[in-house]
């Protein structure tokens, strides 16, 4: 083999494997390592159940420096605990459900009043949630936690209603996107509840759909299809996340090309003159 | 000598004169269809078909009707009688073409004939094209607003904090100008431009939901849960994130389109459903409409 037609091949093979490593990251992006809770006060003895004053008492070491006493929320920046400036949305009236998915998701609470929520990583325990939750739902009303039976909806029903009132942000195969000024996160792992909250209160820049936008029915509908996405079906081959014909365009020309080229290299003569 | 070959110079001409046809076909039904109604599948085949026959035109002429004879020796060097005796050697042979001019002709006319039909859209910038079909829309005053199921739309039913998408009572849903998106905003929060003054009961507004760079539908609408901390209402057209400004008339405020969405005049009436107070307050659709007026 001539020297030349060596290096060729080693730039080549260089060259898919830089490019495999690539849309592997691509592929199989990890979410956050899980990290332990910090940051959080809890009062000493913390009861097995929960309970409106445990509730209180969280609500009052964590949540009142943003969201005010009681909830009365605080629209003009001041100062709070730790050196934080509190400002926040009053929460009477938003009940059980808004304070629920804000808090089983781990959008709150947030370390700056400034910082788009994300939900890296869930802060209270599960019957920390539920106290708060109680706690809440106690400032002044508002709707409870939705039971969503997406047993009931149609997987069909759902895709087209995904398609007419979600896919715009969160894409049509529900792994999220951006609009201007926000990330739109992916729907993956996410329980029912969850959606069905997520739907009527409109978290962070989403709006929100009533139930005569969007009927219990067909929200059942849309969960169905949504949960469907967390393992979507692929015709085969190489599902590279599903996140579009981009990178399994990039796969084609950037490893199926180069190992063409090597075959054909190896295989092939030069045609003599 | 060489045989002439009448059959191939006779396909010749039949294709470059089919040619010629098609692509005056062309311009004529460029010409006479009313512009709102270009029948896209009739051009396309008339174009296409005189490309077709002047592409085998060439082919025949090349392949049949031009020798291509191998010299034995390599191609002589410049040296000027060699030179000659091969042009004479040429010529000895004689041509298979016997009617030269008539093939040139032909030739010219579909040559023309394409170069005219390429230039036929240069039609479109007016004034001979009648473009008042283009600015029509379903939309005009008193037409009611339906949604995707056909039901009329009640003021009292648009809720804030989320967006609506609404078609005009029996129309073609598929038009460019039919769909449109309907908000229910802070009516003190509005900024509307002077001249569109109760185009927006209860602070209830419309556009269309044709993004203004490339005719994607703005699908996107962003509102802030809590106003004081986050980027405040806006549509959004997700194929290049174009984002207009609702309380403003529609004006963009980020991305590519250049100009703002047409907002649509609404009006209650005394059922209490939105109807269209008019038409848009600009085109529909993708493009630079309005290149010669100031930007906005």
């Amino acid at each position: 083999m001539s020297r030349a037609r060596l290096t060729i091949l080693a730039a080549t093979a260089l060259l898919a494997l830089a490019a495999s490593l690539v849309l592997s990251g691509v592929a199989f992006i990890s979410p956050a390592a899980a990290q332990p809770p910090a940051g959080i006060v809890r009062p000493d003895s913390e009861p097995n159940k929960p309970t409106l004053e445990l509730g209180s008492e969280l609500f009052a070491a964590n949540c009142s420096t943003c969201h005010g006493i009681a909830g009365r929320g605080i629209t003009h920046a001041r100062p709070g605990a730790g050196d934080l400036y509190g400002l926040g949305p009053p929460l009477r009236h938003v009940g059980a459900r808004a304070a629920d998915f804000y808090l089983r998701t781990g959008l709150m609470p947030l370390d700056n009043p400034h910082h788009e929520p994300s939900n890296d990583r869930v802060l209270f325990s599960g019957n920390e949630i539920r106290s708060l939750d109680r706690y809440v739902a106690s400032l002044g009303g508002g709707p409870g936690i939705p039971d969503p039976h997406p047993r009931r909806g149609n997987i069909s029903a759902g895709t087209q209603l995904f398609t007419e009132d979600c896919a715009g942000c969160h894409q049509e195969d529900a792994r999220g996107g951006y609009v201007t000024g926000a990330r739109v996160p992916p729907l993956q792992g996410y329980t029912d509840a969850e959606i069905a909250e997520a739907v009527r209160i409109g978290p962070y820049l989403m709006p929100k759909f009533s139930s005569r936008q969007i009927s219990n029915a067909q929200l059942n509908s849309i969960i169905r299809y949504v949960q469907s996405q967390n393992h979507p079906y692929n015709r085969g081959g190489w599902g590279i996340g599903n996140i579009g014909p981009i990178p399994e365009g990039l796969v084609t020309w950037l490893i199926a090309a180069p190992l063409l080229l090597i075959t054909c290299l190896i295989v092939g003569r030069r045609l003599k003159r | 000598m060489r045989e002439p070959r009448r059959g191939a110079e006779f396909t010749v001409l039949a294709l470059l004169l089919i040619a010629t046809v098609c692509a005056i076909g062309f311009i004529f039904v460029y010409a006479f269809f009313s512009p709102a109604a270009m029948p896209n599948a009739l051009l396309g085949i008339s174009i296409g078909l005189c490309l077709i026959c002047i592409a085998s035109a060439l082919a025949i002429i090349g392949k049949r009707l031009v020798p291509s004879d191998e010299l034995e020796d390599d191609y002589p060097t410049e040296h000027p009688d060699k030179q000659a005796e091969v042009v004479e050697q040429i010529h000895a042979a004689g041509s298979m073409i016997t009617r030269k001019r008539l093939l040139l002709g032909a030739g010219t006319a579909a040559g023309c004939a394409l170069g005219a039909a390429a230039l036929t859209p240069v039609l479109s910038l007016g004034p001979f094209w009648d473009t008042a079909p283009l600015d029509r829309t379903p939309w005009k005053r008193g037409v009611r607003l339906v949604d995707e199921s056909g039901d009329p739309i009640a003021a009292g039913d648009v809720l804030k904090q989320t967006f609506y998408t609404a078609f005009p009572e029996g129309a073609d849903p598929e038009e460019i100008g039919a769909p449109i998106v309907v908000l229910h905003l802070n009516a003190a929060d509005l900024r509307m431009p002077d001249d569109r003054s109760g185009w927006t009961p209860r602070g209830i507004v419309a556009y269309s939901k044709i993004c203004t760079h490339a005719g994607c539908a703005v699908a996107l609408f962003r509102k802030p849960t809590f106003a004081t901390v986050e980027p405040q209402e806006a549509l959004i057209c997700p194929c290049h994130y174009s984002t207009f400004d609702p309380f403003t008339g529609g004006t963009v405020t980020f991305g590519p389109a250049g100009r703002p969405l047409p907002q649509l005049p609404l009006q209650i009436d005394s059922a209490g459903h939105l109807r269209a107070a008019g038409n848009f307050s600009a085109r529909v659709g993708p493009g630079w409409w309005n290149v010669r007026e100031q930007p906005t």
